[in-house]
């Protein structure tokens, strides 16, 4: 069993096929795509296949550690970084291969038109705890 | 409250109810209710029997979930409420539901999740927190493993390599948790043992004994690994070791070699050893040997071009070495180690943060990013002087 994380960012992967910004759908599109997460998670703790899934807010800040008794510099958000990571789901899956299905399920999520998104997800194996026998 | 006893005689019980005429899946249930009332009751009111006081219980809750079931159904309970006095303990009961847990219609996690519950007696939540998964989703794992296997007879015992290929998996791959699940699985093998004789189970028990008697030398306090050549000899666990060397011995003299057995027998060879350059490493690459003509794990074949470099030199195992896929995990690291022993240290350090790049495990690659630091670091140094 490996762990991966499925995360919806946008930085470096192309553009969606169905591109179009979540405030242009109908409210009906909308309940459609939050419907569809919902179950695919459910789904997915039915195969004993569910660890995590978490949305974040887009809005947030930059902290860096400043030196001895001074506080923390916070700064941003800058606008130029379009790094936004919008959420991730965690899935505890048999191989690679079945990561990649999974993931391909989650990118059909509906958007514009109840059409699929196609957006592009990043799959990333975690690493493991270090086994026993290794020589 | 004894809970290895209660661990201990899960799968007895579980086979108990299923001779009775009970289905797997309701018995597995039915014991699990039956241990935790156990664990409630016992400490003020221990039983004079506690395998016939669970043996009781668990009939109980099974006949609960039956009546409930055949009345849901409309249906006449099959099940007798006074089974007829029943068999002596079966050992082939339990052997069969080794082999039902590991059964090979089962993708491997499920069979080690539902070996740990029903041959084990763990809980889902401690079967959960050992592999870091939600509670709620180990229990759908372990309900459709029940459901795949639920077509399965009971009578009939499947071959012994799938059991203990998934005892294997629970002993070497990592876990988190309370529950020591590297001597749990020692402890399933012994059993297994000694129901099963066969000298690949004696192989398996070896191997696991061997590596066991290691860990208290294997990590560091800050949690990093430390490698077989580093490790402090006087802390491995001489017991574990004598009694791995004595079964593996009693093993390999039946003849019937098989691939734990060969495994165990190059970790014998390491345990041998009191400091590393005592290593016999000529035995160890014609082990490597063996276990390659058993079987073609690719591991094993980059094992073998390691220790063909102790052998014969660094220039021989990377010999070896290139004959090799260079996808195999661990191939970077092995070639970094062998070109470090060859005095490359340039290739050494280039190919160690590769091999960092390629871990699939974090103390291996904090390790390998630690060697590679090390090396550029001393390079760094001789820099500064020239």
């Amino acid at each position: 069993m490996t762990k991966y994380l499925l995360l919806k960012h946008y930085r470096g992967a192309p553009a969606a096929v169905n591109d179009v910004p979540m405030d242009r759908w109908t409210p009906e599109e909308v309940s459609a795509h939050i419907q569809y997460m919902n179950d695919f998670a459910a789904r997915l703790e039915g195969t004993g296949e569910y660890v995590d899934g978490q949305a974040l807010s887009p809005e947030g800040m930059f902290v860096r550690y400043d030196g001895e008794g001074r506080p923390p510099v916070t700064d941003g958000p800058f606008p130029e970084t379009k790094d936004l990571i919008a959420g991730w789901m965690v899935i505890d899956v048999e191989n690679q291969e079945r990561a990649v299905e999974l993931a391909g399920e989650l990118s059909a999520a509906p958007g514009a038109g109840g059409r699929p998104i196609h957006e592009w997800l990043e799959l990333r194996p975690f690493l493991t705890a270090a086994p026993t026998v290794t020589e | 409250m004894d809970d290895a006893l209660l661990r201990a005689l899960t799968p007895t019980v579980i086979g108990v109810l299923c001779r009775r005429g009970a289905d797997f899946a309701t018995a597995e249930d039915a014991v699990q209710e039956a241990l935790v009332e156990a664990v409630r009751r016992w400490p003020d009111d221990p039983p004079q029997d506690p395998r016939g006081w669970l043996v009781t219980v668990a009939w109980r809750k099974f006949l609960d979930v039956a009546r409930a079931d055949a009345a849901r159904r409309q249906r006449e309970a099959r099940v007798e409420a006074e089974p007829s006095p029943e068999p002596a303990a079966s050992v082939d009961d339990t052997l069969r539901l080794y082999s039902l847990c590991a059964h090979p219609s089962l993708t491997p996690s499920s069979a080690v999740a539902l070996t740990l519950r029903a041959v084990g007696g763990l809980t889902t939540r401690q079967i959960a927190e050992a592999y870091l998964v939600p509670e709620a989703t180990m229990a759908q794992r372990i309900s459709r493993a029940k459901r795949t296997v639920a077509g399965v007879r009971l009578d009939r015992s499947g071959d012994v390599a799938t059991v203990l290929k998934v005892l294997y998996l629970v002993f070497n791959e990592g876990y988190t948790g309370d529950v020591d699940l590297a001597a749990e699985a020692i402890r399933l093998t012994r059993e297994l043992r000694g129901m099963y004789p066969h000298p690949e189970v004696a192989g398996l028990l070896a191997l696991m004994l061997l590596h066991h008697a290691r860990r208290p030398a294997r990590t560091r306090a800050d949690g990093g690994l430390v490698p077989l050549a580093e490790q402090d000899r006087g802390r491995w666990d001489t017991d574990l070791i004598a009694e791995g060397v004595e079964i593996l011995q009693a093993a390999l003299a039946r003849d019937r070699l098989g691939e734990f057995q060969a495994q165990a027998a190059v970790a014998a060879l390491h345990a041998d050893a009191r400091t590393v350059g005592e290593t016999d490493w000529v035995q160890i690459v014609e082990w490597y040997d063996e276990l390659l003509r058993l079987t073609d794990n690719p591991v094993a074949r980059l094992n073998r071009a390691v220790a063909v470099g102790e052998a014969d030199g660094p220039r021989a195992g990377l010999a070896a070495l290139v004959q090799l896929d260079p996808g195999l995990p661990r191939h970077a690291a092995a070639a970094a180690y062998l070109h470090e022993r060859d005095g490359d240290l340039v290739t050494a350090a280039r190919l160690y943060t590769e091999a960092a790049r390629a871990a699939t495990n974090q103390p291996e690659r904090d390790h390998l990013v630690r060697q590679a630091a090390r090396l550029n670091s001393v390079r760094g140094r001789e820099r500064g002087r020239g």
